[in-house]
């Protein structure tokens, strides 16, 4: 490689800055918007904030949304919205809350079978997309109000006439995959890490942060996976075409159709995921779950660098992106500040995202 | 000449009750450049595309290297080494010129789950196929939106040409450069063809054919007017064909009789 660099060099090229390099990332803003907001709260916050359990406290609520953005992410980078995500997780949550109430199946049977409905919405927003060549954001439209009308109805047929389902926390207890899907993880290193005086414990020395939540693990995983797709396999490079343009990709060969299919199932997935992590973890399950969690998902994507029209974006982005959330939603209660400027921030990062994107966009592809 | 790669037979298209082709003959042999010559609506793209396998004929014969071939989709005949560049080019501004270039093709290393994208050998392939083109790249990186329409279009022709093509159909590849970006892309074509690839030239640009081209074929109102060689046919004479063949009668002579 190194000679193939020095046969490249091009007299008419002036060196690029190590700056100017990190300027091409979609991530970047993300990243500089983590940077910018824990600078405020450090400023703003109470300093509990930043302690072990305050990370945990706003890791939590980020994760969650974190898998769904990610999932946004990857379907944006291939071209496409899901609106109706946000209601997807009140439609799993019911096929999972009435899986393990209502039928009182094991989890080894209620899981697969939540994923299964999801990927099959999924498939279908994903079909109607694709042969009638309407755009996937009026498609979806439809199925965020499909999806919660049938939540709601659903339930009350479930429980006889209420909008909440409970009784999830009993019907589970002892499972054998309970402990990966909700709860803390690595409890036993934290308790040790208490002994030796590295996690600051209570009066009765329990662990003060008595374990990783689970869903921050499985957002990791998820968002180095689909990092993992999208830069190192040859799928990730077919996202990237379906996305960028899809007369091209298919031109040349790639499963355009496919692609953009998987894709609708895999985001449906993320938000079952996020159904059966926090119905678990809440032990019930409502109508309202998951509301307005598609657009703090799109939103999320954007800001770490996702474009609305397709064809670039990070996976990483959005991770950092939904970090961002967290910090905002939970760090205003460490402050001074009244809860609901959390909506303000919301609109103005958004407006930011875009126009960065939208500058980085040009930068890239060399416009002026 | 050598015996033809690729040879079309009486082809025919219909759409419903709309001739596209009624009844064109083509052959190209390796290392020709054969330029497609004909004004818009003269059945240019319908024709490509029967060849590069997007239709199917309706009436006619395909036959690839003596043996009749019957493409069911764009990637039969990608395969059978018809490689198409089409007037989009099939990029994306916003990708590499690396992932570009093996879109939908790339390569991979590892097995099973471990199967990942080998991108220092692709990078590698890549920058080597364009400096044999004739293009520095500032890196494997750098996006096809910061190139010249000109560098697009070589990265397509290079593409097609590391994939094996042996029959390499340019769709009107010189429409829309300028002068010496235009001059660029006809020495491209001149390049492969010594690598022994059949070009398939679309244009109507006469004097860009026939910079390059060693036979050309006019195609009229779904029909050709002949084939003529490089040395029989002037430019005014290409002129009128495009523009209808009314002058046809006075240039039976200088087609060669293949009309």
């Amino acid at each position: 490689m190194t000679d193939v660099a020095q046969i490249v060099a091009d007299e008419r090229l002036k060196k690029e800055s190590f700056g100017a390099r990190l300027m091409k990332r979609p991530e970047l803003g993300a990243i500089a918007g983590v940077v910018l907001v824990t600078i405020f709260f450090l400023f703003t916050a109470d300093s509990a904030m930043f302690t072990l359990s305050g990370i945990m406290n706003f890791m939590t609520p980020a994760a969650q949304l974190g898998i769904l953005a990610i999932g946004a992410a990857m379907l944006m980078i291939g071209g496409e919205f899901d609106l109706s995500i946000g209601s997807m997780v009140a439609f799993a949550g019911l096929i999972f809350g009435s899986c393990v109430v209502t039928f009182g199946l094991p989890l080894l049977l209620a899981i697969p079978i939540t994923f299964l409905f999801a990927a099959l919405v999924g498939a279908v927003n994903g079909s109607i997309v694709l042969r009638t060549g309407l755009p996937s954001f009026i498609v979806t439209l439809a199925f965020l109000f499909v999806l919660r009308g049938v939540s709601l109805v659903g339930l009350k047929l479930a429980t006889g006439g209420s909008t909440q389902l409970r009784g999830v926390r009993d019907a589970i207890e002892g499972d054998f995959l309970t402990p990966l899907f909700s709860g803390d993880a690595f409890s036993g290193v934290f308790a040790w890490l208490a002994r030796i005086g590295v996690v600051e414990t209570f009066k009765n020395g329990t662990p003060k942060v008595p374990g990783i939540p689970v869903e921050i693990l499985w957002f990791i995983a998820i968002a180095l996976a689909a990092t993992y797709i999208l830069l190192r396999t040859p799928y990730g490079n077919w996202i990237f075409a379906a996305g960028g343009d899809r007369n091209a990709a298919s031109n040349s060969g790639v499963p355009v159709r496919r692609v953009k299919i998987a894709l609708f199932m895999l985001t449906a997935c993320c938000a079952a995921l996020v159904a059966i992590i926090t119905v678990m973890d809440s032990g019930s399950t409502d109508a309202r779950r998951g509301f307005m969690k598609e657009f703090e998902a799109i939103i999320a994507a954007v800001i770490g660098g996702c474009l609305l029209t397709g064809g670039y974006g990070s996976a990483i982005g959005a991770f950092f992106g939904a970090i961002i959330f967290g910090m905002v939603v939970i760090g205003l209660s460490y402050t001074n500040f009244d809860q609901d400027w959390f909506q303000v921030f919301l609109g103005g990062m958004l407006l930011i995202a875009v126009l960065f994107n939208n500058y980085i966009r040009k930068r890239v592809t060399g416009e002026r | 000449m050598g015996k033809p790669i690729i040879h079309m037979e009486n082809i025919e298209k219909h759409f419903g009750n709309i001739i596209a082709l009624a009844g064109v003959s083509f052959d190209v042999v390796p290392g020709e450049c054969h330029c497609l010559l004909g004004d818009n609506g003269a059945g240019k793209s319908t024709f490509i595309k029967t060849m590069s396998g997007v239709h199917k004929p309706t009436k006619g014969s395909i036959t690839l290297d003596g043996k009749p071939m019957n493409f069911d989709s764009p990637r039969d005949a990608m395969e059978a080494g018809i490689a198409t560049v089409f007037q989009d080019l099939a990029m994306i501004p916003l990708m590499s010129v690396t992932r570009n270039f093996f879109m939908g093709r790339e390569p991979t290393k590892g097995s099973g789950p471990f199967k990942r994208l080998d991108i220092n050998t692709a990078n590698e392939i890549c920058v080597n196929s364009m400096r044999e083109m004739g293009i520095n790249l500032r890196g494997p990186d750098q996006a096809v939106g910061t190139l010249s329409g000109g560098e697009r279009q070589t990265v397509a022709i290079a593409r097609a040409v590391h994939f094996g093509a042996k029959v390499l159909i340019l769709d009107e590849p010189t429409s829309a450069l300028g002068v010496r970006q235009t001059s660029n892309v006809l020495a491209t074509i001149d390049r492969v063809r010594k690598q022994g690839v059949g070009v398939v030239f679309i244009t109507h640009n006469v004097r860009h054919s026939l910079a390059v081209g060693d036979r050309f074929t006019v195609l009229n109102r779904g029909k050709t007017l002949g084939t003529a060689a490089r040395g029989e046919i002037t430019a005014e004479e290409l002129q009128d064909l495009m523009a209808g063949g009314q002058e046809l009668a006075s240039l039976e002579g200088s087609l060669g009789g293949t009309v």
